[in-house]
C-alpha cells in the first residue's frame, strides 16, 4: 500500500476516533446510571446509594476528562485533512455539530464541576439536577453527533449547487432515513457496554468477598437492564440491517460476503473473500438464511457485490469479519441476560462464582461490539464519504502533504500511548480500590478534594494499592 | 462566489456570535494557559499547587469556547473553515497534542508520586507550546492565507514567518499577565505577592508586544495601513490607542496600589481593545487578504436554522457558566488543594 495523504488521513481518523468513542461509549450509559443513583439517595437517604455514586461518579470523571481531549482533536481534524468535505457540506453539517457543542458540551462542562466537587456548596436538589443535566448534555451530545454521521449515509432534505451542498429542508436533514435506526441501536449499545461494565466490576468484588452490598446493588441494576437492552438490541440491529438493506445495499453484500446475490442466498458463516477474482473461498454457509434474515421470506432477493461498479463496492474483507463479530457479541450478550434470569430464580446470582467469573471477562465486550459495529458501518460506506454523493477520495484536504499527515499521525500515536496508557493504569486502581461506605448522614466537608474532574479521581489510590 | 448580500444583518449578527466566541476563548483560557506559563517559576511546590487548583474547576469549561470558535467557523463560514485549518496544519498539530498534555497533566499530577515532576513539565510545556501555536495561528493569519478556488493554496511551511513567531511569543507574555492578575485576585500572601511583581514585569512586555505589533502590521498588507493611517480614518480610530495606553496607566497604578481585583479587569480590557484594534484592521476580510465576511458566509438557511437556537441557548451558557463560577468564588489558599 502506497503511504499518500488520501490513506493516512483516513488513519489518523480511524485511529482518533476509535480511541474517542470508547470514552462517550462509557459515559453516557454511566451518566444515566449516576442521576439514577443519586435520585435514588436523595429519595431514601440511604447511604449505599450515595457511596455507590461516588464511586462511579470518580470513574465517570477520568473517563470524560480523556474523552474530551480525544475529542477536541475530532473537532478540528475535519479542518486540516478533510477540507474539502468541510467546504462541500459545512452548510448542511455545521450547523448539527456546533447545536452538538452548544447544546450538550458547555452543559456537560458546566454541571460535571458542580456535580463532582459542589456536593457540599450547593443545596441538595441542585447536585441532584446537575446529575440529571450532565446525563441529558451526553445524550443530546450522541443526538447530534450520530444525526450528523446518518446524515453522511443517508443524505436527504439538500440540494446540490455548484458542487455545493444547501439545504432545502432542515427536518429531513436531521431526522434522515436511517437516523432514528443509528440512534437507537448506538445508544442501546452504549447502555449495554456500560452495563457489563458495572456487572463485571460488581462480580470482581463479589469474588474478592469485598464491598458486597455494593456489588449486590450494582449486579443486580446492571443484570435487570441487560435482560431488558439484550434481546431489544438484536430487535434494533435486525431493523437497523433492513434500513441499510434500503439505502445502501452494496454495504449489505459486503457484510454477508455476497458476490452474485439473488433468491435463497445462504448466510455465510466462514468465507476468505477474494477480490480479484470476485468470490469467495472455503465458503461455509446456510442455505436460504440469508434471504431469511434479510427479507424475512426464504426466496427473498438478496443482493451482491458483482451488481455493483466495481469502484463503488466495499472492500468486503473486513466488514465481513466486523459485523459477525458485533452480531456474535450480541448473541453472547442474550446468552448472559438468560442464565441470569435462571440463577436469579434459583436465587443462587450472587453465590455463583463461575457466572461471576464470566460476567468479569464479558467487561469489555461491549467495547469491543461497538468498534466493531463502527467499522462495519463505516467501512462498509466506501468509497463514498457521503453515500453516493461525494467520494471519500475527493473529500481530503488538497494541501496535505504526505510528510505533514504523516508528522500528525505519528504524534497523535505517540500522544494517545502515552495518555491512554496513563488513564487506563488509573482508572484501573481506582476500581480496584473500590467505593467507600457511607452513612445515612451528612458528611464533613470535603476541603482536600481539588475542584477538577479527573482529580476527583480519589486521591487515596495510591494508598490503596 | 454566493448570493449573500453585502451588509447582510444576519452575516453580521454571525461574525459578532464568533468573534465573541474566539474571544471568550482568548479571555478565559487565556487566564488558565497563563498560569501554565508562570508554572515553572512559581516560589514553592506548595505554590504550584494553589495555582493549578484555582483554575481546577473552570479550565475545561474554558477550553470548550474553542470546540465553538472552531464549529463557529465551519457552521457560519465553512470556506473559512475549510481553508485556514489546512494553512495551519502544523502549528495547529502542535495546539491539540500540546493541549492533550496539558490538559492530562492538569490531572495526572496529584495521583503521580515519583512521577510528578514529569507532570509539572507537561503542564508547563504544554501550556507554553500551545498558547505559542495560538500566536503564531494567529500572526499568519493576519499576514494572509492565499486562496485559489474554494482551497488553501500554499505549502505546509506558509505560517513560518518572523511576524508570526513573534506573535506566538507576544502571546505569551499575554496569557502570562492575564493568569498572574488571575491570581492575585484568587491567592494570598508571599504567592500574591510575587504575582504583583510579575505582573508589573509583564504588563510592560505585554505593552512592547502590542506596540511593535501594531506598528508592525500596517507594514504586512499596505489595505491595512490604508485603514489606520487614511484621513478622516486616523481622527476616527485614534481612540483605539488612545484607550489603551490610559488603560496600561490604570494598570500600572492598580498593581502598585495592591488593588486584587482591578488588574485582572483591566488586563482583560487591554486584550479586548488589542482584539478590536486587530478586528479594525481586518474588517471586512475573513480570511485576508482577499475573501470578505460576505463571501465566506454560509447561505440565510443555515445562518436562520443555528440562530433559533444561538438566541436562548448563548444567554444561557452564560447564565450558569456565571453560576458555576459564583459557587467555586473566594479565595483559593494552601489548605484548600493536595499536599
Amino acid at each position: 500500500m502506497e503511504l499518500d495523504p488520501l490513506i493516512l488521513s483516513r488513519i489518523q481518523f480511524a485511529f482518533t476516533i476509535s480511541f474517542h468513542i470508547l470514552f462517550p461509549s462509557f459515559t453516557v450509559g454511566l451518566a444515566c446510571w449516576i442521576a439514577l443513583l443519586e435520585a435514588l439517595w436523595v429519595g431514601t437517604g440511604k447511604g449505599i446509594y450515595r457511596s455507590l455514586s461516588e464511586f462511579w461518579t470518580r470513574i465517570f470523571a477520568l473517563s470524560f476528562g480523556l474523552g474530551v481531549v480525544s475529542g477536541i482533536v475530532m473537532s478540528y481534524q475535519f479542518g486540516t485533512n478533510w477540507s474539502r468535505w468541510s467546504d462541500t457540506v459545512g452548510n448542511v453539517l455545521g450547523p448539527l455539530i456546533q447545536y452538538e457543542v452548544v447544546t450538550a458540551f458547555f452543559l456537560e462542562a458546566a454541571f460535571l464541576g458542580i456535580l463532582l466537587f459542589g456536593r457540599d456548596r450547593v443545596p441538595r436538589g441542585i447536585h441532584l439536577m446537575a446529575a440529571c443535566l450532565v446525563a441529558l448534555g451526553t445524550l443530546l451530545s450522541s443526538f447530534w453527533i450520530l444525526s450528523a454521521n446518518s446524515w453522511m449515509h443517508t443524505p436527504a432534505g439538500f440540494e446540490i449547487k455548484d458542487g455545493r451542498y444547501f439545504v432545502t429542508d432542515w427536518w429531513q436533514v436531521v431526522f434522515n432515513p436511517s437516523f432514528p435506526y443509528r440512534l437507537t441501536h448506538m445508544v442501546t449499545a452504549m447502555f449495554l457496554t456500560t452495563s457489563f461494565v458495572v456487572a463485571g466490576i460488581s462480580a470482581f468484588y463479589l469474588l474478592k468477598r469485598r464491598h458486597s452490598d455494593h456489588a449486590k446493588l450494582g449486579l443486580s441494576m446492571a443484570l435487570g437492564l441487560i435482560t431488558v437492552l439484550a434481546p431489544l438490541q438484536i430487535f434494533l440491529g435486525d431493523q437497523h440491517g433492513l434500513n441499510t438493506l434500503e439505502h445502501q445495499p452494496a454495504k449489505i453484500a459486503a457484510m454477508e460476503g455476497n458476490w452474485e446475490g439473488g433468491p435463497r442466498a445462504p448466510l455465510v458463516l466462514f468465507a476468505i473473500s477474494d477480490v480479484t477474482a470476485e468470490t469467495n473461498r472455503l465458503e461455509i454457509g446456510i442455505p436460504a438464511l440469508s434471504s431469511l434474515i434479510l427479507t424475512h421470506d426464504l426466496n427473498g432477493t438478496v443482493p451482491g457485490l458483482k451488481q455493483f461498479p466495481a469502484d463503488e463496492r466495499p472492500d468486503p474483507r473486513i466488514v465481513f469479519w466486523t459485523f459477525r463479530l458485533m452480531v456474535g457479541i450480541g448473541l453472547l450478550m442474550l446468552t448472559v441476560a438468560v442464565v441470569h434470569l435462571v440463577l436469579r430464580f434459583r436465587g443462587r446470582l450472587y453465590t455463583s462464582d463461575w457466572f461471576n467469573r464470566i460476567l468479569v471477562g464479558c467487561m469489555p465486550i461491549g467495547f469491543v461490539a461497538i468498534l466493531a459495529g463502527w467499522f462495519t458501518t463505516e467501512i462498509g460506506r466506501q468509497p463514498w464519504v457521503v453515500y453516493g454523493h461525494l467520494r471519500t477520495a475527493d473529500a481530503v484536504t488538497p494541501s496535505l502533504t504526505t510528510e505533514a499527515a504523516l508528522v500528525s499521525l505519528l504524534s497523535f500515536v505517540v500522544a494517545y500511548a502515552i495518555i491512554y496508557g496513563a488513564g487506563t493504569y488509573y482508572l484501573i486502581r481506582l476500581l480496584r480500590a473500590g467505593p467507600t461506605h457511607r452513612h445515612d448522614m451528612p458528611q464533613p466537608p470535603e476541603a482536600q478534594s481539588p475542584k477538577r474532574p479527573l482529580s476527583a479521581a480519589d486521591p487515596s489510590i495510591e494508598a490503596a494499592e | 462566489m454566493q448570493e449573500i448580500a453585502e451588509g447582510s444583518l444576519l452575516t453580521l449578527i454571525w461574525v459578532g456570535i464568533v468573534g465573541f466566541a474566539v474571544f471568550m476563548y482568548v479571555l478565559m483560557d487565556g487566564f488558565d494557559l497563563g498560569i501554565g506559563i508562570l508554572y515553572p517559576f512559581a516560589p514553592t511546590e506548595e505554590d504550584r499547587d494553589t495555582m493549578m487548583n484555582t483554575v481546577a474547576p473552570v479550565w475545561d469549561f474554558n477550553e470548550t469556547w474553542l470546540v465553538l470558535g472552531g464549529a463557529g467557523l465551519f457552521a457560519a463560514f465553512p470556506i473559512a473553515y475549510a481553508v485556514v485549518l489546512p494553512a495551519m496544519y502544523l502549528p495547529l498539530l502542535v495546539m491539540l497534542i500540546a493541549l492533550i498534555f496539558r490538559g492530562v497533566a492538569f490531572e495526572f499530577r496529584f495521583k503521580a508520586r515519583a512521577g510528578r515532576h514529569w507532570w509539572n513539565r507537561s503542564f508547563f510545556l504544554g501550556s507554553l507550546l500551545a498558547t505559542f501555536a495560538q500566536g503564531v495561528v494567529l500572526g499568519s493569519f493576519i499576514q494572509g492565507i492565499p486562496v485559489e478556488g474554494r482551497q488553501f493554496a500554499g505549502g505546509m511551511l506558509h505560517w513560518l514567518s518572523p511576524f508570526a513567531l513573534f506573535c506566538g511569543a507576544a502571546l505569551v507574555v499575554g496569557y502570562a499577565l492575564l493568569g498572574a492578575t488571575w491570581l492575585i485576585w484568587r491567592t494570598i500572601g508571599p504567592l500574591q505577592d510575587w504575582c504583583f511583581r510579575m505582573a508589573r514585569r509583564l504588563m510592560l512586555a505585554v505593552l512592547a508586544g502590542v506596540a511593535a505589533v501594531s506598528l508592525w502590521t500596517p507594514f504586512l498588507l499596505p489595505q491595512i495601513a490604508e485603514r489606520w493611517f487614511s484621513l478622516p480614518n486616523l481622527i476616527f480610530l485614534s481612540p483605539v490607542p488612545i484607550v489603551t495606553a490610559v488603560l496600561a496607566f490604570a494598570l500600572w497604578r492598580a498593581i502598585d496600589n495592591s488593588r486584587e481585583v482591578a488588574p485582572f479587569v483591566l488586563s482583560m480590557a487591554l486584550f479586548a481593545l488589542s482584539y478590536l484594534g486587530l478586528a479594525i484592521s481586518l474588517w471586512p476580510h475573513l480570511i485576508p487578504p482577499g475573501v470578505t465576511v460576505w463571501e465566506a458566509a454560509a447561505p440565510p438557511k443555515t445562518q436562520v436554522f443555528l440562530l433559533v437556537g444561538m438566541a436562548f441557548l448563548i444567554p444561557s451558557i452564560l447564565g450558569y457558566t456565571a453560576y458555576s463560577y459564583w459557587v467555586f468564588r473566594g479565595k483559593v489558599t494552601g489548605a484548600f488543594g493536595y499536599h
